[in-house]
């Protein structure tokens, strides 16, 4: 009956480079994006789109529109009277303007035709009259005394004030050595992931069904968000993602044209294809807003902080998406990275009539590290420290509990310093580089998903199914939305590593609410952390089915039986069956199986209880340290990154090519931030001027550096394997280490990012000018 | 006005009818049905529709149509044989040239033109041959690493 077996060890899988799962479809064209998808028999949707940012809407008219042959359906701000947003006290935007139009290119009607040329020339036949109101293109302008508010509740446009102070801050400033204080102003800027927008909805009259292809990064928030504002039941909607170019925080919440989509879609009572241009999507932006940060910094003569002192004033845009959460984020986020004693924060969301920002990689930690990293800097050089010593006074030893209740289990922070310095040759180069170069540090941080999701339900955070038949295949069924990260690659990797199997036995199929469990969704970097916990669960699960079948078959108790991937063994001996033996034993008994596995945030990781709480905990904080070497041009301002070494804390890599390839994004998008990328709006009208890839530039391949990743590993003791998140970590430290970099190679430190050529030149010039007229000065 | 377009569209010949003023890029995605060449921005500025037109790289965006008449087009769907993937396909798969995927057939299409004139860049050839070609996810690093490891290999 049962043979001898020479069983060799399970498979190992996590730890272990792998190409991704689904990468052979994307270096063959064969993926199928959103645009892509069989869609000759849909109608295109076209959205008609504000001229003007700031103003009342009298008239529409679309009598002219709706006569037009080939037009099916004409929609407007009267189809839709339910406002949506993300946090529920923040729902304040409708998928097509009603009243009222808040910013330029707000989407106003829509229209689903039978090509794009009838579509387009409908558009031109619906008659809106507006009555003009005051653009407000600035934080400053939106907040003036007499200013006119964009949303009737509240006067003074703004969405949100923050205050929070954590120790004695007064006492902390009092026991320093050295007190600065210094502003900041960071341009906003966009994700500008390469896939435009676009969705594909079909409804199905017959059974008032809707069915959606979007380019989401969290298909259940679009699902809830349709099926609110079409008052439909959500069981009737069906929302999948295929495969999506980029996300970067664009797609995490649920966008107009999405909305739009479904409207026209039931309104034609057909299929519609909406498909943005590359201007349409940087209008859709949601991402990092324009920034002014004041911040005061107590030292002491070791490099110790002893008091911080905090103010931020963020331009949200028309509309509250994320910005609560963005501005919770900006104080939040302070602590953490060091030892924080005393910490005062007030922050200010501001409405203007600029296009609704949100979540962008780094989301809301970004600008206020840069200006926090900076104070070290110069603080230290003042205080004759170097840029390491001081940073190395302020380290955390875990486990430690923030000030304002956050949770730090594991902390590779000192390592990843230890590394850059040694790797960058820090300590033997620095004060050596020849005239023109320059080297800086930074360190940043990270959440590995937020304790406390946006739609908090009790539910447990993360859901994973795996799903196994008599071919003894198992299909991973998760709702987490792979969006180019690699997330499908991981989870198969991680319930592969639980049941030490080859990945070649498993297939993932992921975000398509018919198939697979509600997932909150890919951003703030918990998949690997949350569905990745939720996968290892899994695995465990449909391994105990397979031991139990084992025992039955081989008369043993489970507990004597050892799962060594391919074989089932009787523990001690050789008396064994193999793999599919114990499937076919596990669905004799069961049939096809399916297990879950779940994942929840342990209480004491969910953070404190005062307002406002609920943004910063995360189950695993994750950590970088970046050295950045630059050569500088003082006759044209400029500026080459030479190097980057980084070093960067995701606990244990699961997948240690995705964890490289993660970290050189990031890295490289803070490079994009530091040193050329911003939106920029006409101050009278609110009109885009860089809604393009030739005015919004971001760097091409010419002038990327070499980036030389170093992964620790702290063994996070609550991750699936030990492991935290790997791709917003290492953005951050990348603007501060630069703008260090370019002051050592030059003496100038701008307090404005971008760092343009321009901006450098111009401060070269002024310098010199002040050198001559000191010099003449001296000479009379 | 439309005319009849006759080309060797990956190694096939073809006829279609098609409008004067119609774009390679719709072309190739509507009438052909090849949607491996991806649109990127509103004309010209990533690189993500690169095909290559007689064996040099070309934005499909900015090609006409009817300018391929008589000429050879080869897109990412052509390149492997029987299926399998090419050397730079492998690469990109193997070495994560690839995230996201959507610049990916248009790096791929550039590096594929640079290879086959050149069949061992340097890496400052490599960088600008790619130029053109934006990427938001690898900060480029893997790229070039995957087109240093096809280079040199059979195509």
């Amino acid at each position: 009956m049962t043979k001898p077996v020479h069983a060799v060890g399970p498979v190992r899988t996590a730890g272990r480079p792998q190409p991704l799962i689904d990468g052979v479809e994307k270096v063959t064209g064969r993926a199928l994006y959103t645009a892509d998808l069989p869609s000759a028999h849909a109608l295109t949707g076209e959205i008609l789109r504000s001229p003007v940012a700031h103003g009342e809407i009298i008239r529409i008219d679309t009598a002219r529109a709706r006569a037009l042959p080939g037009v099916r359906a004409v929609i407007t701000g009267a189809d839709c009277d339910v406002a949506y947003g993300v946090l529920p006290i923040a729902h304040n935007e409708f998928p097509l303007a009603r009243g009222k139009v808040r910013y330029w290119g707000e989407a106003v009607a829509a229209v689903a035709a039978d090509d794009a040329r009838i579509a387009r020339e409908a558009l031109e036949l619906i008659e809106v009259e507006y009555r003009s109101l005051p653009v407000y293109t600035t934080a400053a302008a939106a907040r003036a005394e007499g200013a006119v508010p964009l949303h009737a509740d509240k006067p003074d446009n703004i969405e949100r004030e923050v205050s929070h102070v954590f120790g004695d801050v007064d006492g902390g400033f009092a026991a320093a050595d050295l007190v600065r204080e210094r502003n900041f102003h960071y341009a906003e800027v966009a994700h500008a992931q390469m896939e435009p927008d676009c969705t594909l909805a079909e409804y199905d009259p017959e059974r008032g069904r809707l069915t959606l292809h979007s380019v989401t990064q969290v298909p259940f928030y679009v699902h809830l968000t349709v099926a609110q504002c079409l008052k439909m039941d959500p069981a009737a909607v069906r929302v999948v993602k295929p495969f999506v170019g980029g996300g970067f925080g664009h797609r995490t919440e649920t966008l107009p044209f999405e909305v739009i989509a479904a409207l026209l879609a039931r309104a034609a009572g057909a299929t519609v294809k909406v498909e943005l241009s590359r201007e349409q999507t940087f209008v859709v932006h949601r991402a990092r807003p324009e920034t002014d940060i004041r911040l005061k910094v107590g030292m002491k003569r070791s490099g110790e902080i002893t008091a911080v002192d905090a103010e931020v004033v963020q331009r949200g845009g028309a509309y509250a998406g994320y910005g609560i959460v963005t501005i919770l984020y900006a104080g939040a986020l302070i602590h953490a990275l060091y030892r924080t004693t005393a910490v005062k924060y007030r922050g200010f969301r501001v409405y203007a009539n600029t296009p609704p920002c949100g979540p962008m990689r780094g989301h809301g930690s970004v600008d206020m590290r840069h200006a926090f990293e900076t104070m070290i800097d110069t603080m230290a050089g003042e205080l004759g420290l170097d840029s390491f010593a001081a940073r190395r006074a302020n380290l955390i030893t875990p486990p430690y509990r923030t000030i304002n209740d956050l949770q730090v289990n594991s902390y590779g922070l000192p390592e990843c310093l230890d590394w850059v310095e040694q790797a960058s040759g820090w300590k033997r180069r620095k004060d050596k580089l020849p005239p023109g170069h320059g080297m800086g540090v930074a360190c940043s941080h990270y959440v590995s998903g937020a304790a406390k999701p946006v739609h908090w339900t009790g539910e447990p955070h993360a859901t994973v199914n795996l799903r196994l038949d008599f071919d003894g295949s198992i299909t991973l069924l998760t709702g987490a939305a792979d969006i180019g990260q690699g997330s499908s690659t991981l989870l198969a990797q991680v319930a592969a590593e639980a049941l030490g199997i080859g990945l070649e036995r498993f297939r993932v199929i992921a975000a398509d609410s018919a198939l697979t469990p509600k997932d909150n969704g890919s951003y703030s970097s918990r998949v690997s952390f949350m569905v990745g916990n939720a996968a290892l669960a899994a695995g465990k699960e449909l391994r105990s089915h397979l031991r139990n079948a084992a025992a039955r078959r081989l008369e043993v108790n489970a507990g004597d039986i050892e799962c060594l991937g391919e074989t089932y063994r009787v523990a001690g001996s050789d008396r064994g069956i193999s793999y599919r033996e114990a499937v076919r034993e596990a669905l004799a008994q069961d049939g096809p199986i399916t297990v879950k596995g779940t994942y929840t945030v342990p209480e004491e990781l969910q953070g404190g209880k005062f307002r406002g709480a609920g943004v910063g905990p995360s189950p695993g904080f994750s950590y970088a340290a970046q050295v950045v070497e630059v050569a500088v041009d003082e006759d044209t301002g400029e500026m080459r990154v030479e190097n980057v070494w980084v070093a960067h804390d995701c606990g244990f890599a699961i997948n240690p090519l995705a964890v490289e390839g993660q970290v050189h994004g990031a890295v490289w998008m803070g490079m994009g931030q530091a040193t050329g990328e911003q939106t920029q709006f006409f101050q009278e009208n609110g009109l885009p001027v860089r809604a393009n890839f030739l005015d919004y530039r971001v760097p091409t391949i010419v002038e990327s550096p070499p980036i030389h990743v170093k992964i620790v590993e702290s063994h996070d003791p609550n991750g699936p394997f030990g492991a935290k998140e790997a791709s917003e970590a290492a953005l951050a430290g990348f603007l501060p280490a630069f703008t260090s970099a370019v002051a050592d190679a030059t003496g100038i430190r701008v307090a404005e990012l971008p760092l343009t050529s321009d901006l450098l030149l111009e401060a070269i010039h002024a310098r010199r000018r002040s050198e001559r007229l000191k010099r003449s000065r001296g000479g009379k | 006005m439309k005319r009849i377009l006759s080309l060797l569209l990956n190694g096939r010949r073809r006829e279609d009818a098609v409008a004067d003023d119609m774009l390679l890029i719709d072309y190739l995605r509507e009438l052909t049905g090849l949607t491996g060449t991806k649109r990127g921005c509103d004309g010209g500025e990533c690189g993500a529709c690169t095909v290559l037109l007689d064996g040099e790289p070309v934005l499909a965006c900015l090609t006409l149509a009817v300018r391929c008449e008589a000429r050879r087009v080869e897109t990412i769907e052509s390149l492997g044989e029987s299926g399998r993937m090419n050397r730079l396909q492998q690469a990109f798969h193997e070495k994560l040239g690839t995230q996201c995927g959507y610049c990916t057939q248009g790096m791929i299409m550039a590096g594929e033109a640079l290879l086959r004139r050149n069949p061992n860049p340097s890496e400052t050839e490599i960088r600008e041959a790619l130029s053109g070609n934006l990427c938001r996810c690898t900060g480029y690093v893997k790229i070039i690493e995957s087109v240093q490891a096809a280079a040199g290999k059979a195509p």
